[in-house]
């Protein structure tokens, strides 16, 4: 007897060590059942339960206590147990408050995709392509800041922040002292340095890896091509401050961007150091390994996304085609 | 007149201070708990009393303290929530400043209970006087030997500590008001570990309301079965209502939870009835958060029959047609209240203090609050009445913490029970800048229900 636990999602079993969250399950799984996730970092201890994207029905709690969850639930933040069983796709109900929750993300976000540095790479324009409605209902003005330098490599601009936290576990994990924190409350609750104060430290830059949308931007790339124009290619460097592993991102023969390396949720492999993100911008200083392969559902790297394939069990219900119609019509589209 | 256990001797003279306090019996509490219970009795005896968290969930606070987590060498802490901050609720305020001795010694017979050697209060920041009336009580209580080390020569320590919060309504969130007082951001924690496991600084805690820890006194005096007599069904004891809006006698009133809310409205003992010789409209039974119920359907179940202030009674019918008891904050509305203002006023509340941690809430309220703006200032639309609906379902459950549902009832029901007042602001957007709607049919008797095969 193996001690792991035995969870069903969307009618698909995986045995997982105790303590995964029906979020990382899923991730075992793979596939269409993976629940979105714009707040959960999985490298980054105490993040996720904010944004609301992963919520699932669990529609069975446990061998031992069978009794189904009262509330949708934040899957990244809820740990497996033996027998669950957890409707994703298949539930009408999440699927509808799904669209909700996206529908809310951009109601003060700003619909600009084509001119914000980070379309192609968005996960919020992702999570909208999937999920979203093809319209706004929101017609009052979006709420609005002014661009903030955090520093002289790194670019805030709130009207794009989603308020994921993620950059704030940043500054507290990876770097020592803590110098970025939300300020204000509710829907004006800013990101902030406090007082613009610059990020002094070797890992600042990894806040522009985290975020999951344009708001924190890359001084050094922003504006310079649209990334589905570069051409990404894996590289190391012998770094004493980080383990030098990067992503370069090339336009022609110059390299015009580093980053750390992006697993297909768009989490890095491991942070890097400013010294290789911003000062390192030569072929010749690096040591190239082969081309990044960037997941076909990317536009970086296909042009187009994946058709959604419907489980067998969706395909035979109606409701739950009708609950999906949305996406798949968008998704015949090519 | 009804029984009143918390305020029987709340207007004789000085009772803020310690020596009227323990002239009038004060402190028998702690004595009886500390010299002839011990803790397990204290909590078997609440738990029999059938006492329900009075700060607007309505747990079994009984239930809630046997949860907590005893492991070894593990500090245990009582945190009492003063953060009343709820449009409409001000029954703790009341007692903090008028009897404060009664929270202390309800704080010490807790305390004990749960093993708490540090226990918390803490109070909105707002209420600066509260505060300094209850560190003057602690100072006095201290002085008397009931609080510091070894107590009453019964070997039982406690320090109690006043925490002046800063002024959001979030902190009154059991997990937004333990991030607090650790001294960070209020943001409510994601759940679980519920504090009974991991609270105070990853210890277990038990959060109670300002009134719940109250009413241990009189549990502890009189025992719980005695008070368990008091009431009806599960809902036992009595229960602070802050009675406010056009009534002619706003004011916070103990009541015997059992009394019909026509009673409460209308008789001398209570509100005395609608404030001008107007018409009762709509009712507010607990506290801003909960769903609006218009006059025939607060009077009556849609069974026909009386309705009760008890937490049973309020919330039959559950959404569709009832409310809840809430933390008590009883608001009347008369005939020329415009419900459209009042629920866009609350909808301005909740996104003025939504904590902006998750989406649905930190975005939602602010979309509601700005249909809302539109449709009383006769901007709106007749689309705009089923987006507020659809809005408020979407956030509705969806949240970290309850902010997010306290913010969509109000509105959904409102929308629910008086659809036609909203219509009118639509219709006719001249008229409503300058009149109201008025009573309309919101206190024509509910029909018969039909017979159902």
């Amino acid at each position: 007897m193996s001690d792991k636990v035995k969870v069903t999602i969307d009618g698909i079993s995986v045995e997982v060590e105790p303590g995964t969250t029906i979020l990382n399950a899923a991730r075992q799984i793979g596939g269409e059942i993976v629940p979105p996730a714009m707040c959960y970092y999985s490298k980054l201890q105490g993040s996720g339960g904010k944004c609301r994207t992963c919520l699932v029905k669990v529609s069975k709690g446990s061998e031992k206590d069978p009794r189904p969850m009262p509330k949708l639930v934040a899957s990244c933040r809820t740990t497996v147990m033996d027998g669950m069983e957890v409707e994703n796709i298949t539930s009408p109900e999440v699927v509808e408050a799904r669209k909700g929750v996206v529908e809310m993300l951009l109601i003060n976000h700003p619909l600009d995709c084509p001119v914000c540095d980070q379309a192609g790479e968005c996960s919020l324009q992702d999570l909208g392509f999937e999920h979203g409605a093809a319209q706004t209902r929101y017609e009052f003005d979006r709420r609005t800041f002014e661009r903030i330098d955090i520093g002289d490599k790194i670019q805030l601009h709130m009207n794009r922040c989603i308020l994921c936290y993620r950059c704030t576990y940043v500054a507290d994990q990876i770097t020592d002292n803590r110098v970025h924190g939300v300020l204000g409350r509710g829907d004006h609750a800013e990101i902030s340095t406090y007082i613009e104060q610059a990020i002094d430290n070797d890992f600042s830059g990894n806040v522009i890896d985290v975020c999951p949308v344009g708001a924190l931007t890359d001084k050094t790339f922003r504006f310079k091509n649209r990334v589905w124009f570069t051409k990404p290619v894996d590289a190391h460097r012998d770094c004493p401050t980080c383990s030098g592993k990067v992503t370069l991102w090339y336009k022609g023969e110059e390299v015009i961007r580093v980053t750390a390396r992006k697993d297909e949720y768009n989490e890095v492999e491991e942070f890097i150091c400013n010294t290789c993100r911003f000062d390192k911008k030569n072929t010749s200083d690096w040591v190239i390994e082969g081309p990044r392969a960037i997941a076909n559902t990317s536009v970086i790297s296909s042009n187009h996304y994946e058709t959604l394939k419907p489980l067998p069990v969706i395909q035979q219900n109606p409701a739950l085609m009708a609950a999906n119609k949305e996406e798949f019509e968008r998704t015949k589209k090519s | 007149m009804a029984r009143r256990l918390l305020f029987e001797h709340i207007n004789v003279p000085g009772i803020n201070t310690f020596d009227v306090y323990r002239q009038q019996g004060g402190y028998r509490a702690v004595e009886r708990a500390l010299k002839s219970l011990s803790p397990d009795d204290v909590v078997e005896e609440v738990k029999k009393s059938g006492l329900r968290g009075r700060g607007g969930a309505g747990f079994p606070t009984g239930m809630k303290w046997s949860f907590l987590a005893k492991p070894e060498g593990v500090p245990r802490y009582l945190v009492c929530n003063a953060d009343e901050s709820e449009p409409g609720t001000f029954k703790d305020r009341y007692l903090m400043t008028h009897i404060p001795h009664l929270l202390i010694e309800g704080m010490i017979v807790s305390s004990y209970a749960l093993g708490a050697n540090t226990s918390y209060i803490y109070v909105r920041g707002e209420m600066m006087p509260q505060i300094r009336i209850l560190e003057k009580a602690i100072a006095e209580a201290k002085a008397a030997g009931f609080l510091g080390k070894n107590i009453l020569g019964s070997g039982f320590d406690l320090e109690l500590y006043v925490q002046p919060g800063g002024g959001a309504y979030i902190c009154g969130e059991e997990t937004a008001l333990l991030e607090s007082l650790e001294g960070k951001r209020g943001n409510p924690r994601i759940k679980p570990p519920f504090p009974a496991v991991s609270g105070l600084y990853g210890c277990p805690t038990v959060v109670n309301n300002v009134e719940s820890i109250a009413a241990v006194v009189p549990i502890v005096n009189e025992g719980g079965d005695e008070y368990a007599k008091i009431g009806i069904g599960r809902s036992t004891g009595t229960k602070l209502i802050s009675a406010s809006g056009n009534i002619n006698k706003p004011g916070v009133y103990e009541i015997e939870l059992g009394v019909s809310v026509e009673d409460f409205i209308y008789s001398d003992e209570y509100c005395g009835g609608i404030a001008n010789g107007k018409r009762l409209k709509a009712v507010v039974a607990g506290g801003s958060s909960v769903p609006i119920l218009p006059a025939n359907l607060i009077l009556k179940t849609v069974n026909g029959e009386n309705r009760l202030m008890t937490y049973e009674s309020l919330s039959d019918g559950g959404f569709a047609t009832g409310t809840m008891l809430g933390s008590g904050g009883f608001v009347v509305l008369d005939e020329d209240a415009c419900i459209v203002r009042n629920t866009w006023n609350f909808s301005r509340f909740y996104h003025h203090e939504s904590c902006g941690q998750c989406s649905p809430c930190r975005e939602g309220t602010g979309w509601m609050e700005k249909v809302l703006h539109r449709l009383e200032y006769g901007h709106g639309t007749m689309s705009d009445i089923d987006l507020l609906v659809d809005v408020a379902k979407k956030i509705e459950g969806n949240t970290i913490c309850p902010l997010g549902d306290a913010a969509a009832w109000p509105v959904a029901s409102a929308i629910r029970h008086f659809r036609d007042e909203f219509e009118w602001h639509v219709t006719h957007p001249q008229e409503a800048q300058k009149g109201n709607y008025g009573l309309a049919h919101y206190a024509d008797p509910l029909p018969a229900i039909a017979a159902t095969v």
